[in-house]
């Protein structure tokens, strides 16, 4: 392993990271905050607890998972674009690294951005909300599968785009849609059957369910299988990643 | 002296059809400088990016310093520096920074001191902490040039160094290379400024449609294909080649004043005494004069000129 070569990678892309220190974080708790206030204290004083909490506190795990999926995916994604865009990426190709560590260097700065945003939304959480967390192991868990898939999907979408606009199609077209409709601010028991028949298509929901399990200790769906889930997506990940850099993909001609 | 790059029957063909190389074979020197000359789709870049790993071969062969580009990429890849063609830069970077990411790429442990050994050698040093955006053309080249230098390779590829750069610049980068040689590393550049590769190189290779059509020592190589002329100026004009000297093969040019005679500098006989006595047989008066080397450039034009002239 060419360790020197993923620490390269790591911190050249933490660097980028840092830069815009303020930017990175005032976003995500500026967002949250909002809401907090909009679901949490405006309209959840209207709606019953669900399964024993309060609506305030049941929409945290998916607020923050929605924040860690769209950064993993957007971070990773601008990453291994950007050095496509601009050219740098002829210097990668050239050197003497393997795809797991191109990879592990990119996904895993790219992650550790998610989780940074993640742990600071659930400490803005603590100041609107009463939080407890039953099984913080499953938690951390879940979370870092978490960062650590979507900045692998979010790696293919960034060898994929040709284009800036792109780079924003599959964010935005699929993945939004996929963690607003994955039960992040509602149970799918909630839902009508043939609703929640068709959710049950929808891998976020395991993903969203599993962390709010961490939480509060009910699931829309079995642990078990939300973990089954979250690993199966991670290897499907790695193996398209594998394909993308045997073959040179949009890579190498 | 020990061969540092060896490629063997190098082919590259593109899913259009399109064959950007065919079958080349080429061995370089250990300390070398070799410069590749071929108009533009020539093949060039194409043969520097699949040495590099950032194209893939079709087929053939190719190790540097042993070990194979494809089995033993990590070996061989460790001993490359690349500078291409275009500007590829991270304009936000600090310099310094886009240099230690270089050599941290290539698996070398981090070294202030080397590091700041080659910015010093490529006048970066008083520039290190400025961000990439805010440097120079010429500058960014040599940003450029920093970060292949950065892991200490054995073996150097500029494509077209110096390509849109002014005079000076050209005239530094040529004792930069200079320098480079001078430390051993050896290296392969791509120009298609013959002057470049008559100033810098040792070898010579012409490159055309995929083909390499032929690699020498530059001096033989012009000593080879370089034919000498001799233009004997009269100090009356000719109306026409007198008959007495019908035998040579020569012209007549500027307005009858000068008589032009090619010969080979490398033949038994030049003919040259023969053809000074005979033109003054012949009562011709003399005014000057000269011998002129063809150039590389005229080498060039005519091998890849012919090559065209075949394939068409």
């Amino acid at each position: 392993m060419n360790w020197s070569a993923i620490r390269a990678i790591y911190v050249f892309e933490m660097a980028r990271f840092f830069r815009t220190l303020a930017q990175s974080f005032l976003s995500p708790v500026l967002s949250t905050s909002l809401y907090f206030v909009v679901f949490g204290a405006a309209i959840g004083s209207r709606i019953q607890e669900i399964e024993g909490v309060s609506y305030g506190a049941f929409i945290v795990p998916g607020l923050i998972m929605l924040s860690v999926i769209t950064q993993a995916i957007s971070n990773a994604s601008f990453g291994i674009y950007f050095p496509k865009f601009i050219g740098t990426i002829y210097e990668l190709l050239s050197a003497p690294v393997n795809f797991l560590e191109i990879v592990a260097g990119y996904v895993g700065a790219a992650a550790t951005k998610a989780l940074f945003i993640g742990v600071i939304i659930l400490i803005t959480a603590f100041f609107f909300v009463d939080v407890t967390i039953q099984h913080p192991l499953a938690m951390i868990a879940f979370l870092l599968l978490t960062c650590l898939s979507f900045a692998l999907l979010g790696f293919i979408i960034g060898i994929w785009a040709g284009s800036f606009e792109q780079l924003q199609l599959v964010p935005l077209l699929v993945v939004t849609p996929l963690v607003f409709l994955g039960g992040a601010f509602y149970s799918i028991s909630m839902l009508p059957p043939v609703w929640q028949t068709i959710s049950y298509f929808n891998p976020v929901v395991y993903l969203i369910s599993g962390f709010r399990w961490s939480f509060f200790g009910s699931a829309d769906v079995p642990i078990a299988v939300s973990l089954l889930a979250i690993t199966g997506f991670t290897a499907a990940c790695l193996l398209v990643i594998g394909w993308i850099f045997k073959t040179g993909w949009r890579i190498r001609q | 002296m020990a061969v540092i790059l060896d490629i063997r029957d190098l082919r590259k063909s593109y899913s259009d059809g399109f064959e950007a190389l065919k079958g080349v074979d080429l061995q370089i020197e250990q300390g070398e400088i070799l410069a590749l000359l071929g108009p533009n789709g020539a093949g060039k870049t194409t043969l520097i990016s699949t040495v590099c790993g950032i194209t893939q071969a079709t087929s053939g062969q190719v190790s540097v310093g042993g070990h194979d580009i494809v089995t033993a990429f990590r070996a061989a890849r460790a001993m490359i520096g690349l500078v291409p063609q275009e500007i590829n830069l991270e304009p936000f970077e600090k310099v310094i920074n886009t240099v230690q990411f270089s050599r941290g790429l290539f698996g070398k442990p981090r070294d202030d001191a080397a590091i700041e050994r080659i910015l010093r050698q490529l006048s970066l040093w008083d520039k290190k902490d400025n961000q990439i955006r805010a440097l120079s053309g010429g500058m960014k080249r040599r940003v450029l040039i920093a970060k292949a230098l950065s892991h200490e390779p054995r073996l150097l590829f500029l494509d077209e160094p110096t390509a849109g750069v002014d005079v000076e610049l050209r005239k530094d980068m040529w004792e930069i290379v200079q320098g480079l040689k001078a430390d051993g590393v050896t290296i392969v550049l791509t120009t298609h400024y013959i002057e470049e590769a008559e100033a810098i190189a040792d070898r010579v290779g012409v490159i055309a449609k995929g083909e390499l059509l032929l690699v020498e020592e530059k001096a033989s190589l012009m000593a080879r294909m370089g034919q000498k002329q001799l233009d004997v100026q009269l100090s009356e004009p000719l109306e026409t080649v007198p008959e007495a000297l019908s035998k040579y093969d020569l012209t007549l040019c500027d307005a009858g004043c000068t008589l032009t005679y090619a010969y080979d500098t490398r033949a038994e006989r030049t003919g040259i005494t023969k053809l000074l006595q005979d033109v003054s047989a012949a009562g011709l008066v003399l005014r000057d004069v000269v011998t002129r080397q063809s150039s590389l450039e005229d080498i060039f034009v005519g091998l890849v000129h012919d090559d065209k002239g075949d394939t068409a």
